[in-house]
């Protein structure tokens, strides 16, 4: 039996707006020692999930069990078996890092001399001297973020949830968390993570479990979930968007359905069948016409992708069950929006360069959120 | 990499285990964690005790003299006044708090430690009595300043100190059920001082009932805070030869103040901790 296991939760919140199902018969598998990614808007259920998943909130319907403890039947139980990270950094501002990660650990009953020394020992795994022995008031939100992480992992929980780990962090921030959970998870940690931003899916997760509207609608590797959108897709950009028609007449000849172009009118891209064979005839036709190329490449589907055929929208939120701010909600509409080639592509080559900085990790570590040397220090 | 190793070490154990255990070191870490907040804070503590500091130097010398209480002098007659007010006004930070801390997550992650139920509620009332206590004992310094005596025997000036930190004591769990329940911390501050400000001044702490239109006077005579002030004034010996209404919950307020100290501890601890676990930050 899988260390997690959801079967039909339901749970409807009331709003001034009517009745909200937040959850409508989820089901869940996390099978021990691998990482679930719950993906999905604003608004989808996800932090609801893991509300009740981690005992914060009682389920209308359903059932759902750790390590086959029924989380609603015995919720004590379940909360000595888990590790729970939320979405804003539950640390206490007046209290130092240590302080924090050492009242966690009575809490946990560990008894005084063990939660010191794990505190200690988290302290220096997660790279948190700097914030160790002063209030974490006025630290960044990449520190705080870090020390609820830790505060996580106090007991060496089977089960850790991490819910929206790198939401408002920034770029930096943002990979070095990535680093430590990849730690994590070749520790061989079972991890339960939601996300709204596809490639953390992608980068961290084994499995992937697509949520819209309070249930699952698709759960796979990120392959077999890229599978379901189709094969690759030939791009090119144009030095010089007069060549548009030209790239257009090439692109159609070898692909399948419409082209796509970006709002600038210099980025086309088409769906192939063979990708390989495809890119060379079409580099072949536009080198022939002498058309001047700035990018050509060839790219597997985006989890953008998947999104837009799985729910028929694309990745924004409509933040009904207080998944999130407003504003933010808002904001990452308009991101998730714009899902033309050039801006997933772009966006995608920048996810590569930051995996492909991060083991060499040659920069030391000027401020706390260095990347290279977070990841290092967890492997 | 074992440091951080989850399922592949295995979990720590447990080493505090019978169930009493457990509620006295989770109330006390919690209490411990709040009062840290008092000692680091230290803006808290001095709006705690500034703001009665005030109000003794205010009411003694800038009203005082003006103000006329037959058969006692106005020094004497307004410090159990003062007291009153300060307990009823320091048990609202028990609520301000709890909404800050589920607020900004944090009684989210004590949900999901496996603590005793209650010992987020038993921490923030310890330390909130803490506070209280602090600030009783400069507004007792500031009364002697100022020429209040105590004019009663030692074990009643005890038992009257005791009855208002127990009242204090006791309206926390009030106030942090409140807490709990608004949306944010700002609401329970506003909230208090709406209602609390007449329950206060609407009463005997800073002037004898007796000379108001007679509307004010029944709800002075009958309102809770009175008794607490009278029972101090008693307690303390600062009746004088001020006449007594002839309400029973005057001519016994320390009896109907111990009635509803207990009232508010059996109605409202049972009903905070039922409240503290099913919620959670928005």
């Amino acid at each position: 039996m899988a260390i997690i296991e959801a079967s039909g939760l339901t749970k409807t919140y009331r709003s001034k707006s009517g009745p909200v199902h937040a959850l409508a018969g989820l089901d869940l598998s996390v099978p021990e020692g691998t990482v679930t990614a719950l993906l999905g808007p604003n608004g989808a259920g996800k932090t609801t999930t893991v509300k009740v998943l981690t005992t914060l909130v009682v389920p209308d319907g359903g059932t759902a069990t750790i390590d086959g403890v029924d989380v609603v039947a015995d919720p004590q139980a379940t909360r000595r078996s888990i590790g729970v990270s939320g979405q804003y950094a539950a640390v206490d501002e007046n209290l130092t890092g240590f302080e924090n990660l050492e009242m966690i650990g009575r809490l946990y009953h560990l008894g005084r001399r063990t939660a010191r020394d794990r505190a200690r020992e988290l302290i220096d795994v997660f790279d948190l001297s700097e914030a160790g022995d002063r209030p974490v008031k006025g630290f960044s939100g990449g520190m705080r973020r870090r020390i609820d992480l830790a505060g996580a992992l106090v007991m060496n929980p089977r089960v850790l949830f991490l819910d929206e780990p790198t939401t408002g962090l920034d770029p930096r921030s943002r990979l070095a968390l990535w680093g430590i959970i990849e730690g994590l998870v070749a520790d061989g940690a079972t991890v339960l993570l939601t996300t709204q931003y596809l490639e953390e899916a992608d980068q961290l997760a084994d499995d992937i479990a697509v949520i819209d509207d309070g249930h699952v609608i698709a759960q796979g590797t990120a392959d077999q979930l890229k599978a379901q959108v189709g094969g690759h897709r030939v791009v090119v950009t144009l030095v010089d968007p007069a060549d548009g028609d030209a790239a257009t007449t090439a692109l159609r000849r070898y692909g399948v359905g419409d082209v796509e172009s970006s709002g600038d009118g210099r980025t086309f891209g088409i769906a192939v069948e063979a990708g390989p064979s495809a890119l060379q005839r079409v580099l072949a036709d536009l080198g022939e016409a002498g058309i001047a190329l700035h990018d050509a490449g060839m790219r597997r589907p985006t989890l953008d992708d998947v999104f837009l055929r799985l729910t028929g929208h694309v990745a924004t939120g409509d933040d009904e069950d207080g998944d999130g701010g407003p504003a933010r909600s808002r904001r990452r509409g308009r991101r998730g929006g714009a899902t033309d080639a050039a801006d997933t592509s772009g966006r995608a080559d920048g996810a590569e360069a930051g995996r492909a900085s991060r083991p060499g990790g040659g920069d030391p570590p000027d401020g706390a959120d260095a990347a290279g040397a977070t990841s290092e220090s967890v492997r | 990499m074992t440091a951080v190793g989850t399922a592949t070490s295995r979990q720590l154990p447990v080493a505090v285990t019978s169930p009493v255990a457990v509620w006295f070191e989770d109330g006390w870490t919690v209490t411990k964690r709040n009062l840290v907040k008092i000692k680091r804070s230290p803006d808290m503590l001095v709006f705690a005790v500034l703001q009665p500091i005030m109000f003794v130097l205010l009411f003694s010398q800038v009203y005082g003299g003006a103000i006329q209480v037959r058969g006692t002098d106005y020094t004497q007659f307004l410090m159990a006044g003062i007291f009153a007010q300060t307990v009823v006004f320091g048990a609202t930070f028990s609520g301000s708090a709890m909404a800050q801390d589920l607020k900004e997550g944090l009684i989210d992650r004590f949900r999901t430690l496996p603590m005793s139920a209650s010992a987020v509620l038993v921490g923030r009332t310890n330390s909130d009595l803490v506070l209280n206590g602090i600030s009783m004992v400069i507004m007792m310094l500031t009364g002697l300043a100022v020429g209040w005596r105590v004019q009663s025997a030692p074990h009643e000036f005890l038992a009257g100190v005791a009855l208002l930190l127990l009242f204090s004591y006791a309206f926390s769990w009030v106030m942090a059920l409140l807490g709990m329940s608004v949306k944010t911390p700002e609401v329970i501050n506003n909230a208090s001082f709406m209602i609390l400000f007449p329950l206060t001044f609407i009463s005997n702490a800073f002037v004898p009932s007796e000379t108001m239109p007679l509307v004010l006077r029944v709800f002075a005579e009958w309102n809770p805070v009175s008794s607490l002030v009278q029972a101090a004034r008693e307690l303390f010996g600062n009746v004088g030869s001020a006449p007594v209404p002839d309400v029973w919950t005057m001519q016994h307020p320390v009896l109907t103040v111990l009635v509803g100290i207990a009232v508010m501890l059996v109605v409202f601890v049972p009903w905070a901790v039922n409240k503290y676990t099913r919620i959670s930050a928005k």
